[in-house]
């Protein structure tokens, strides 16, 4: 098989970069030291070429109705043109299909940034819903983007002293806002996402200036840095990996992913109703006075649950559990759980509890 | 691992103090609370409750696990001991300074029954 390439390869080649397949692209696992452009990220600018990734522009009346439809979390938390949102696609199994950054611009506007790995199946089904649903979409994958990551707490000022005309438009972004920007007649999206837990932007420049964007980034001190750094870096920061920590055998409440999906809104989506017969892992509390262990009943207004872990922490003196829980228990709600015929309260937590030393509910 | 010399012991790990009045104070022994590792909560019976002998009366919670307790004679339980359930660490730090429940046994011949430190001691392999 061939493997297939961005535009960057040969830029990576001239980097002495080593390339391995990724999901059938041939890409660059790192520049000579994964550690060092790992550290880099985190102390100062690095950057990915993620073009293997696909961005999907959406365009029609009804394009909210459609995503409102598609995915699991709820579009309508986008209402200010630019935001974006993060969201898993799911089978009417519940399993995740993928997961993307829907973006935000208008009405009858919104673009998808996609997986490298699944672009074709995820524009494969989109067009299927289109056309079962009837919402008469123009769904447009757009190659003709290059998309390069620039993360690290230096990042942001490293691209407005390379490109000085980004700097208006992107410094007024929060975090998950982006901005469209016309430059010497091509589009570019500076957005303020990222992949490893740093500050940063993901930029969508026209493919065919790709090489020489990246050439100016590197002479204004980015680093380039390649998916081995990308993936110590994500994990670091808590972050999912598609085929990895789900995939369309896993729903995302069983991936730590709960918080993305609207099980809130009387919104239907595709596999919800999967989701609202399955269960979310989430951490109890103890309010009480006791110890909580394992298996033992949890009860709560949406249903029985079960603890799958429980001990007395340490650090926060306090009785700790993981639980298995119904759909519809939110976290900071309180729950029975039932110790030798004793019922006792506890509070639902996000997870982790303790970090670095530090207790985190 | 200390044996208190002047104490009786059930099998079970438990302590008998063995009072004039002819009732009876029981803890748990040095050997127990070493195995158990920090404890954290207490879960004893209530006064009036009649228990059997071997009878599970209360819990102890360590970090690592919840133990049964057992009662070590049949009888009444006549007062159990609130301040240890609010400082379960002591009983780590002095287990035979730490009572958890008093009985009145039905039958003082129990009591007579109960293992001496020497035997308990054997039993440990101390």
């Amino acid at each position: 098989m061939t493997l297939k390439h961005t535009v960057l390869h040969s830029t990576h080649i001239a980097a002495q970069a080593r390339m391995v397949d990724f999901g059938g692209w041939d890409m660059p696992v790192n520049y000579g030291s994964q550690i060092e452009e790992h550290h880099t990220v985190r102390s100062d600018a690095g950057m990915f070429d993620v073009s293997h990734m696909r961005v999907v522009d959406i365009t029609g009346d009804k394009v909210r109705d459609f995503l409102r439809y598609v995915l699991a979390n709820n579009v309508d938390k986008l209402q200010i043109a630019g935001k974006a949102l993060y969201s898993c696609m799911l089978r009417p199994n519940g399993g995740v299909i993928d997961d993307l950054i829907v973006y935000y611009f208008s009405e009858d506007f919104f673009r998808l940034v996609v997986n490298a790995g699944t672009a074709d199946k995820d524009i494969e089904w989109l067009n299927a819903q289109n056309a079962e649903g009837q919402f008469g979409l123009v769904i447009e994958p757009r190659p003709d983007f290059a998309l390069i990551a620039v993360q690290g707490p230096n990042a942001r000022a490293k691209v407005w002293a390379t490109f000085p005309f980004t700097q208006a438009p992107s410094e007024p972004l929060k975090p998950f806002n982006t901005a469209r920007i016309e430059h010497d007649g091509g589009e570019w999206m500076v957005a303020r996402t990222g992949y490893t837990g740093e500050d940063g932007f993901e930029i969508a420049v026209p493919a065919t200036i790709a090489a020489d964007v990246w050439t100016q980034l590197t002479a204004n001190g980015v680093r380039p840095a390649g998916l081995g750094a990308r993936d110590t870096l994500r994990l670091e920061a808590g972050m999912n990996l598609y085929g990895q920590d789900m995939d369309e055998n896993i729903n995302p409440l069983n991936a730590g992913l709960a918080w993305t999906v609207d099980l809130v809104s009387e919104r239907d989506f595709i596999g919800k109703s999967a989701l609202s017969q399955s269960a979310q892992l989430v951490g109890l509390v103890l309010l009480d006075k006791g110890v909580l262990r394992s298996h033992q009943t949890v009860e709560t207004v949406h249903g029985e649950g079960e603890t799958t872990s429980g001990t007395f922490s340490p650090t926060m003196q306090q009785s700790i559990a993981f639980a298995r829980v119904p759909v519809g228990v939110e976290i900071g709600d309180t729950v029975q759980v039932i110790i030798r015929d004793k019922k006792l309260n506890a509070k639902v937590v996000k997870l982790p509890f303790v970090r670095n030393g530090k207790v985190l509910v | 691992m200390s044996v208190n010399q002047n104490l009786k012991y059930a099998a079970s790990h438990e302590w008998v103090k063995v009072e004039a009045d002819g009732t009876i104070t029981v803890g748990i022994s040095d050997h127990a609370q070493a195995a158990l590792g920090d404890i954290v909560f207490l879960e004893l019976p209530e006064a009036g409750r009649e228990v059997e002998k071997e009878e599970a009366v209360a819990v102890v919670e360590s970090v690592k696990a919840a133990s049964d307790i057992y009662a070590p004679v049949a009888g009444t339980v006549l007062a159990r001991n609130d301040a240890i359930a609010d400082t379960p660490e002591d009983i780590n730090n002095n287990p035979y300074d730490s009572w958890l429940f008093k009985i009145k046994p039905t039958d003082l011949a129990d009591v007579d029954g109960l293992l001496t430190a020497e035997a308990y001691a054997a039993n440990i392999g101390e």
